[in-house]
């Protein structure tokens, strides 16, 4: 094992193997990263990326294959062994204890503070002071994680692996909470950090990856189907070799239908649950066969925006309308009655029930009318044969419609959602993040699917943190910040580095940042 | 291959589970100094050996399901009842009531209101549990273990005060019971010299009907919905309160209506010990029947036989009754720790791949007959 | 009678009261923090109050009789040991449901404390137990003196245990880990916190103080056992530590609180007020619907994983 001091000049691995219930997440994957290079890891969601990552942090035990560190093979039984061994981990999702200060945090994982019966977090502090001041990183170790923003909340990550005495750094889709402005900022901070150690990142995005990496390595279904050097490819080359075959997706071509407003949102103020406003006076509309997008970086009100309009979350002021019906504070029954369809931004845990049968599944709003019950007996026959005919019609993959729900890929559960939605022709659709964590195949089915929708005359609300979706699908997209919404531009002026500069607070014209206490660019010039 | 080795796997599970409740249980005896085998036996076959003995342990299992078909319910529909104790009381204290006020009401009046008094009773109870969990938030199990406490002491003070028995007041002996019950209020034996009455017909139709009611109506589908995943119902337009209140109050009714059964057709009249411990065996009849009635049913008679026997061993071998507890406490731990690792994937794959490594290995072995490999 | 003496007199039953539920919540304190609630603790408060009190009447008129008391305080606490690692393999190793194996191990440990002492003993018997040792000086304050410094040996211990728990939970690396461990387990994980571990030595803690708080009911308290001895105690202490905010200081006013209520149907009788003695037994139960009823949890300072099952496999 490389010594405590000792530099991390090569990791290799050899035919690493893991296996998951019904599912081989890696499949013999031999990979290596030299001294001082930056190691790109892509793939689509489910490739195996982030498995093979946790098998490096010691998370989970490789079924096959070894690691090797320096030429000599490594087992990592634990996290604590990859720390010995040199190795730090910066997660996608922050992991962090919020209600502790940054300082326990960091003296969590900070074994030199563990004196027998004290907590020496003197000595933490000074380590964070230390790091702090080596990579310029500024943090206040007192303040508690969760009033911490996102962006600080990562400098907070990074700072621990490197307290811990990481040398070598692993980033799991570290830009995805960012906005552009402070996705370049640490991209620039990383080259930096590769003087001093080897680097491997995992991205789906692959601009980033041409703009950093040294090397790249794509990962499709648990295989390594690519590896070279950066320099020799585009991020259309990556694309298609991401995905096995040229993707196209779907763009919204035609010009928006009529102006009937199906959807208006006015003067919304609605609480968070910490009792703050989350939502601000946000107002908008959406028209008859139009997909108004909305961007924003996550955090700015947009799941309490998705509650309120859900009726699951009150509304203080302002009220929500659909096609003339009033639906402020209105249960969801009667929302869902008025017309309008949801695609919820946990498909698990909120929009279907796992341990219920994909037949079941598919009438949760519906089991009560007649076309599924005869007074309060359920129709078995009409349960089947609604099942079986949005099978066929939305390509659901699943061994039994009996079976349990649960037990189906990401793309084919946000499938069942789709059709069940779909089938009961909503007035108004709104989509939270319904592409997140699924590959590329089910990402252009459910865009196909929208654009469909948007033709047939369905407004559809589309609230999403990827702006290429954004650009693609939305006829206008809205940029919303601290609760209210900064601006809405136009399908064909909404550039990326304009709603960069808005989701990061910036309106453009006057070049004045919104209100609010700290705009990540300025904070980070130290 | 597959089922099989599933089926294997769910076996074994479920056989080191009953070794370790048993074992549990025979830790405490060998503490106590008595013969395990032989206790375990005289309660597993002493209550059968004669029609009596039978008659007995269904006897026993008439509120036991009708506790446990409540309690699933409840379970089923995400609100844990475990004040099934206190509501059974009010459910007798209920159903006494109007028997005594009303004696002079036709058998075939009277009975069924002194049943749908004590469900009333009992409902009534339970509602106080699910309206602070719906509506307050409050932790149900808490709520209606503190509402047993209350429970008990509200039976006591009625039954020393205002319903005892005036006989009592005149001889002055103060046992806490009430006047007998009419004759009409009566629910009759079935066979002459046992105790086993009509009740049982009406605990197996209750079953049917219930199992009716979770699975093949709109309601049922609500109830399952809602204790499956609140968020995910929520968002489907059902309201989940609703859901947990209307569950808990109908197994604080099915409850009320165990205790109406028991008063009236196997003490009749309102004494002190009735409800012994049946809101708790209930819980362990339900988990052990997979919370359905159709498991619940033989669940029920099993129990049924466990508490007959520790009654017996009490008797016959010195060993307290209160064993009953200790095994019921085991069964619990054990089915709940059996449950959770048959329904773990990673355990069962890793089970399943060394099964076949050991298949494939005798395989192997075979032809060669021992020659080295 | 002044309203003083009425106070005093109340304080004077009601404190030493506390003593038990303050054990067993300080316990049930560092299972939550650690994020596992353990409704079990009743019934192993019933085996710590019956073999505290078996060691004293078994040992009583022998040679160890001065260690009596001692030997049972220590088996009291060597089976909550026990008993908390039983429900640390079923909840934690197992991942079962925390509040229906609690209901489980209730009735084990309350079973089987009835059954031995049914078997051994099988009537109503007396022991000597704790004598009371009032502090030398401090007793003699008036009016609060007699009240707080007159106590047992197991009751200072109790009481000075408040600060050292708030000392354990906050200032040493072990209460950091239980804190985390409860919060963000994940996190945890990833930071080579062993999770399992930690939630094992936490329950083996709690089960500890919940063994000791039973023998005191037995030992310092009644001087006897009974069935019923436990009385609840241990369902409110898991109350009293979620509305308590998990916090030692308001545990230990929390546990004033309900012991005042507990006792007050025997301040009643001594005060001679003529009330159905079965309403004033009702109170503490009563008080306990009440403050659940009336408590808003924040979860940002409590443990936000409590009651859930930690799956390090279980992918995100």
């Amino acid at each position: 094992m490389a010594s405590k001091d000792g530099k991390i000049k090569e990791l290799r691995t050899e035919g690493i193997t893991k296996r998951f219930p019904g599912i081989v997440a890696c499949d013999s994957i031999d990979l290596s990263v030299g001294e001082n290079e930056i190691l790109a890891l892509v793939g689509e969601n489910g490739a195996g990326k982030t498995t093979l990552m946790n098998m490096l942090m010691g998370l989970y035990q490789p079924d096959e294959g070894r690691i090797f560190i320096n030429d000599r093979p490594v087992q990592f039984k634990s996290p604590h062994d990859a720390f010995a061994a040199g190795i730090g981990m910066v997660h996608q999702h922050f992991m962090l204890v919020p209600n502790m200060t940054v300082a326990e945090n960091v003296a969590l994982g900070f074994a030199e503070s563990h004196r027998p019966f004290r907590l020496d977090i003197g000595a933490v502090k000074r380590r964070i002071a230390d790091i702090s001041n080596r990579y310029g990183l500024p943090v206040q170790p007192d303040a508690y994680v969760w009033q911490l923003s996102v962006g600080e909340q990562q400098r907070v990550e990074l700072i621990k692996t490197l307290c811990f005495g990481a040398r070598f750094l692993i980033l799991d889709e570290p830009t995805s909470a960012l906005t552009p402005q402070e996705t370049d900022e640490l991209i620039a901070l990383l080259r930096r950090m590769a003087a001093d150690m080897s680097i491997i990142f995992i991205s789906h995005k692959l601009a980033e990856v041409t703009a950093l990496s040294d090397k790249v390595a794509i990962l499709r279904r648990g295989h390594v189907v690519f590896k070279g050097s950066t320099q020799e490819q585009t991020a259309a080359s990556l694309a298609a070799l991401m995905t096995g075959h040229e993707v196209v997706l779907p763009r919204n071509a035609c010009a928006a239908g009529c102006d009937e407003e199906r959807l208006v949102v006015k003067s919304l103020t609605v609480r968070s649950d910490r009792g703050f406003p989350a939502l601000d006076g946000l107002s908008f509309s959406v028209r008859a066969g139009e997909i108004l997008g909305l961007a924003g970086v996550s955090g700015n009100g947009q799941r309490e925006l998705a509650e309120a309009l859900a009726g699951l979350r009150k509304i203080e002021k302002g009220n929500v309308s659909l096609m003339g019906t009033k639906l402020t504070n209105r249960s969801p029954r009667e929302i869902i009655d008025a017309g309008l369809g949801y695609i919820p931004e946990d498909r698990n845990t909120e929009g279907i029930i796992p341990s219920f049968s994909v037949k079941e599944n598919l009438i949760l709003k519906d089991f009560a009318s007649p076309a599924y019950a005869r007074g309060i007996f359920i129709r078995a026959k009409a349960e089947e044969q609604n099942a079986v005919a949005l099978q066929e019609r939305f390509d659901i993959r699943c061994s039994s419609l009996n079976g349990a729900a649960g037990s189906l890929s990401g793309g084919n559960i946000q499938k069942v959602i789709l059709a069940r939605e779909l089938a009961r022709s909503p007035k108004v659709l709104v989509a939270v993040y319904p592409t997140r964590g699924l590959d590329m195949g089910a990402e252009e089915f459910i865009h196909t699917r929208l654009l469909e929708l948007r033709t047939h005359g369905t407004a559809i609300f589309l609230i999403s943190e990827e702006l290429d979706e954004l650009t693609n699908l939305c006829d206008r997209i809205a940029v919303i910040f601290k609760g209210k919404i900064l601006e809405t531009l136009a399908g064909p002026e909404a550039t990326r580095s304009k709603l960069g500069l808005l989701m990061a607070g910036i309106k453009p014209e006057t070049e004045e940042a919104a209100s609010g206490p700290s705009s990540p660019t300025t904070e980070a010039r130290s | 291959m597959k089922t099989s080795a599933r089926v294997i796997y769910i076996a074994i599970v479920s056989i080191v589970a009953a070794l370790a409740a048993v074992g549990i249980g025979a830790i405490v005896l060998t503490l106590l100094g008595a013969d395990v085998f032989q206790t375990y036996k005289v309660i597993l076959t002493e209550p059968l050996k004669d029609l009596f003995g039978i008659t007995e342990v269904l006897v026993r299992a008439v509120p036991l399901i009708l506790v446990a078909l409540g309690i699933a319910i409840s379970f089923r529909s995400g609100i844990l009842n475990i004040g099934a104790e206190g509501q059974i009381q009010m459910g007798i204290l209920a159903a006494a009531a109007v028997a005594i006020a009303l004696p002079n009401l036709p058998k075939v009046v009277l009975v069924p209101l002194c049943l749908l008094a004590g469900a009333a009773g009992g409902a009534a109870w339970a509602s106080i549990a699910g309206y602070l969990r719906a509506r307050l938030g409050v932790n149900e199990i808490l709520s209606t273990v503190m509402l047993n406490y209350i429970a008990a002491q509200l039976y006591g003070y009625l039954l020393r005060g205002p319903m005892i028995d005036p006989a009592e007041l005149q001889t002055g002996s103060g046992t806490p019971q009430s006047v007998r019950l009419p004759k009409s209020a009566w629910i009759d034996r079935i066979i002459p010299g046992t105790r086993l009455h009509w009740g049982i017909a009406l605990a197996v139709v209750l079953a049917a009907l219930i199992y009716i009611l979770m699975w093949h109506t709109t309601w049922g589908f609500k109830m399952r919905a809602a204790g499956a995943s609140a968020k995910a119902t929520r968002y489907a337009g059902i309201k989940v309160e609703t859901c947990l209140l209307s569950a808990m109050v109908l197994a604080g009714a099915f409850a009320g209506l165990a205790g109406a059964v028991e008063v009236m057709a196997v003490h009749r009249r309102a004494i002190e010990g009735i409800s012994s411990g049946y809101g708790f065996s209930g819980i362990v009849v339900a988990l052990f029947g997979g919370l359905h009635p159709a498991g619940i049913l033989p669940a029920a008679v099993f129990f049924g036989i466990l508490l007959v026997g520790t009654d017996m061993t009490q008797r016959i071998m010195a060993i307290p009754a209160n064993m009953v507890s200790v095994l019921q406490g085991a069964v619990i731990l054990s089915i709940i720790s059996a449950k959770m690792v048959i329904g773990d994937p990673y355990a069962r794959e890793k089970f399943e791949r060394r099964l076949s490594r050991i298949a494939h290995r005798r395989a192997k072995n075979e032809p060669d007959s021992g020659v080295g490999q | 009678m002044t309203v003083a003496n009425i106070i005093l007199n109340i304080l004077s039953i009601g404190i030493p009261f506390s003593v038990s539920l303050l054990l067993a919540s300080l316990g049930e304190m560092f299972n939550q923090r650690a994020g596992v609630f353990n409704l079990g603790c009743e019934g192993i408060m019933s085996m710590g109050a019956f073999l505290g009190f078996m060691s004293a009447y078994y040992l009583q008129n022998t040679a160890m009789a001065p260690y009596a008391n001692l030997i049972g305080i220590l088996m009291a606490a060597a089976a909550g040991v026990l008993l908390g690692l039983l429900f640390a393999v079923v909840t934690v190793t197992f991942r079962a449901p925390q509040g229906i194996a609690g209901i489980g191990l209730q009735m084990l440990g309350t079973g089987t404390a009835g059954t031995l002492f049914r078997h051994f003993v099988g009537g109503v018997a007396g022991v000597p137990g704790l004598a009371n040792r009032p502090i030398p000086l401090l007793s003699k304050i008036p009016y609060i003196g007699p009240v707080l410094f007159n106590m047992n040996i197991l009751a200072y211990a109790a009481f000075l245990f408040v600060p050292a728990s708030w000392y354990i939970l906050y200032k040493t690396p072990w209460g950091l880990k239980v804190r985390a461990v409860g919060t963000a387990p994940r996190s945890a994980d990833t930071m080579a916190i062993d999770v399992r571990r930690t939630r094992y030595q936490a329950l083996a803690v709690g089960g500890l103080l919940a063994g000791v708080a039973g023998a005191y009911l037995s030992l310092g308290q009644a001087k006897m056992f009974a069935d019923d001895i436990v009385a609840g105690r241990g369902f409110i202490a898991v109350a009293l530590v979620y509305f308590g905010h998990w916090d030692p200081w308001w545990i230990l006013g929390g546990s004033l609180l309900f012991s005042v209520a507990q006792s007050l149907q025997l301040s009643i009788q001594v005060l001679g007020i003529s009330f159905p003695y079965e309403f004033a037994v009702m109170l503490p139960y009563v008080l306990v619907i009440l403050v659940l009823s009336f408590s808003r949890s924040s979860s940002v300072r409590g443990p936000a994983e409590l009651g859930v099952p930690y799956d390090r496999e279980k992918r995100i």
